[in-house]
């Protein structure tokens, strides 16, 4: 009986934990783009990625505070989201999504190489021998609680850990709110029409690639966003922590909430990393197998939950299946 | 017999050749190429469409019509010429300024948007939408009382359309008729002064197309130009004040129905006269058809009978209604 209050415990700790929303904040992004639009964003990471290093160049190196180097980071998200639409809006999907995760990757290739470490800390980011002081001064001077552990029944937070889940579910919760009010609105429902079938939507006098950019910016936003929470949260960033599974973390998430449903991405979140962390404890606990192997073990268990849930239920856990089969 | 379009009394003394000047044209049509690697697939020296009538676009498969209404829409741009539509220049417009402009298309193949409920695919057609503007969206107060007016209209045009039962479906539900009705409804929801149909009735049961047949001959009642392509040559004759034939994407008849249906040039387009190929063309339903569906024969006027009857004489006796109905369900 323990093990198995252990495991729960285990999972529901990662399931209200800031990575759940972090992710959470990523896959509402990413729902924006594929779930209401149709536009395949395989580079949601390389959003979160300069998010995240936006804000923290530009507080740490330049020492600015904490708003500009947010602003920073919704600037350079934006810049990329231009960058990728203007040439590839206009043409078929698939060029999107190749040039989105050619991008992310690059994107990380260039913030890790030699040239760039006096700004980005290279390989170890920042903070960094080369790198300034840090990023998080502001941040934990707003945060209101008292350094200590806070217990709250059988969970406990450090009181950074604490500000930040408090901070990353408000926020979600914002977006959330966002995304609902822009869905049912005439401007959603001309995201929806690009979604279905783009030249219907043209045929009726809507202007289809400014209306792509405008998503593909809103949901990049968001990733820069969730970029910003991750590098707030742990205090540090490095570039090898914005690899391409994160942005499949994220579509798995959303796929598994439900693609274009408000809360799919929010539920999908907490199931993901309940799933993640309560696979993980549990094989820890019965002894199983060398410690080396869980990490790909756990992911393996995920992968095939999301087999069976595509085979049971392929709308998600939020999604409607009469709309999923009309796929015409 | 139909009350006559409020247009097709000026065409009575327009002398039926290509590229014959109209009294009061609607949409321009001046040296428009477009070509497909070698193959030309329109190429049209001079047109001018009536405006506040029917008139119907015609030709073997394989003319350029279709090409030729994306050309005039801005869903392809021509290598050279352009159009004027009411006004405005045409040459490199987007599509959705030339939809703007007050020419609005349906596709041959239907675009129901099949994830939408049809009362979202009705409101999608409003144009100048407040809501649809990215600050506004998230203030319902903003947007919430145009939406009200949008949906009324919306209910209005579904009314009469008989689709108002089914206004919470999602569109993805109806029948292949029910969607060319929706995208025909959804089409008037942006107010236009041109509707461009390319193939309204293709897939459609009989008894469907009369009632999209109807709706048609209302539009030029409500003041809108109608442009259609159509392959079945009972409905052409029935509906049209003019018609436009093409083949290997050149005009090369034009006039009211009765006159183009005894035209010896028209009638070798379809056949294939002169080629040696008759496989080149796909002869299409002439006067075949008409024994087939009553219902249209009946609503047609006495010269159309008379027309469409000398076309079917002119085309081959073998077997050609069979081959016919065959051509009739392929793409143009």
């Amino acid at each position: 009986m323990d093990a198995i209050t252990a495991i729960l415990v285990s999972g529901i700790n990662s399931a209200i934990g800031p990575t759940a929303a972090i992710y959470a904040l990523a896959a509402l992004g990413l729902n924006v783009h594929y779930g209401y639009t149709g536009l395949l964003n395989f580079g949601q990471v390389g959003f979160m990625l300069l998010g995240a290093y936006g804000m923290a160049i530009t507080v740490s190196i330049y020492e600015q505070p904490l708003w500009v180097g947010v602003l920073a980071g919704f600037a350079a998200s934006i810049a990329l989201a231009l960058a990728l639409g203007a040439p590839t809006l206009r043409l078929r999907a698939d060029y999107l999504a190749i040039s989105t995760i050619a991008a992310a990757e690059i994107l990380r290739f260039v913030f890790r190489s030699a040239p760039a470490t006096p700004f980005t800390g290279g390989p170890f980011g920042i903070p960094s021998q080369v790198g300034g002081s840090g990023f998080t001064g502001t941040w934990n001077a707003l945060n209101p609680f008292p350094p200590g552990r806070y217990n709250l029944g059988f969970l406990s937070f450090t009181h950074t850990r604490l500000w930040t889940t408090l901070v990353g579910w408000a926020l979600v919760l914002l977006v959330v709110a966002l995304v609902w009010a822009l869905m049912r609105s005439p401007w959603g429902r001309v995201l929806k029409s690009i979604r279905e079938d783009e030249d219907a939507a043209r045929a009726l006098g809507k202007n289809v690639f400014a209306y792509k950019m405008q998503a593909l910016i809103l949901g990049g936003m968001l990733g820069g966003l969730s970029g910003m929470l991750l590098a707030l949260g742990q205090a540090a960033i490095a570039p090898d922590q914005f690899l391409p599974q994160v942005t499949f973390f994220a579509y798995t998430i959303l796929i598994m909430g439900g693609a274009a449903t408000v809360w799919g991405p929010v539920v999908g979140a907490a199931l993901f990393w309940f799933l993640l962390s309560s696979v993980e404890r549990g094989l820890i606990i019965t002894d199983m197998m060398p410690s080396g192997t869980i990490g790909p073990t756990r992911l393996a268990f995920v992968g095939l939950l999301l087999v069976l849930l595509m085979a049971f239920r392929p709308q998600g856990l939020l999604g409607n299946k009469q709309e999923m089969m009309l796929d015409a | 017999m139909r009350e006559p379009s409020p247009g097709a009394a000026a065409l009575a003394d327009v002398e039926p050749v290509p590229g014959v000047a109209k009294p009061d044209p609607i949409l321009i049509v001046d040296h428009v190429r477009r070509t497909f690697g070698g193959l030309v697939a329109v190429d049209v020296e001079h047109l001018e469409l009536p405006r506040g009538a029917i008139t119907s676009l015609i030709g073997p498969n394989g003319a350029g019509k279709t090409t030729f209404f994306n050309l005039m829409t801005g869903f392809d741009v021509a290598d050279e010429g352009a159009g004027t539509f009411d006004g405005h220049e045409l040459r490199k417009i987007p599509a959705h300024k030339v939809s703007n402009y007050g020419m609005v298309r349906t596709f041959q193949l239907t675009k129901a948007l099949t994830r939408l409920t049809v009362m979202e695919n009705m409101k999608l057609g409003a144009r100048e939408q407040r809501g649809e503007r990215l600050l506004l969206a998230p203030w319902a107060p903003l947007w919430q009382e145009q939406e009200q007016e949008i949906e009324a209209r919306a209910e209005e045009l579904l009314v009469r359309f008989k689709m108002d039962h089914m206004r919470d479906e999602m569109a993805g539900t109806l029948s292949g008729g029910q969607r060319k009705l929706l995208e025909m409804a959804r089409a008037l929801m942006v107010e236009p002064i041109m509707v461009m149909l390319d193939e309204p009735m293709a897939g459609v049961n009989p008894a469907l197309t009369q009632s999209l047949l109807e709706h048609v001959k209302d539009l030029p009642h409500m003041g809108m130009s109608v442009l259609f392509v159509e392959h079945d040559m009972d409905v052409v004759m029935d509906i049209s004040d003019w018609v436009v034939v093409m083949a290997e994407g050149r005009i090369i008849a034009e006039g009211p129905p009765e006159v183009v249906a005894r035209n010896e040039e028209v009638i070798d387009a379809y056949i294939g006269k002169g080629h040696g190929d008759e496989s080149r063309f796909t002869p299409v339903p002439l006067g075949a058809a008409a024994v087939a569906d009553t219902a249209v024969r009946e609503e047609a006027p006495p010269e159309s009978d008379e027309g469409a009857g000398e076309l079917a004489s002119g085309g081959p006796d073998d077997g050609s209604g069979g081959a016919a109905s065959d051509a009739q369900e392929g793409p143009s």
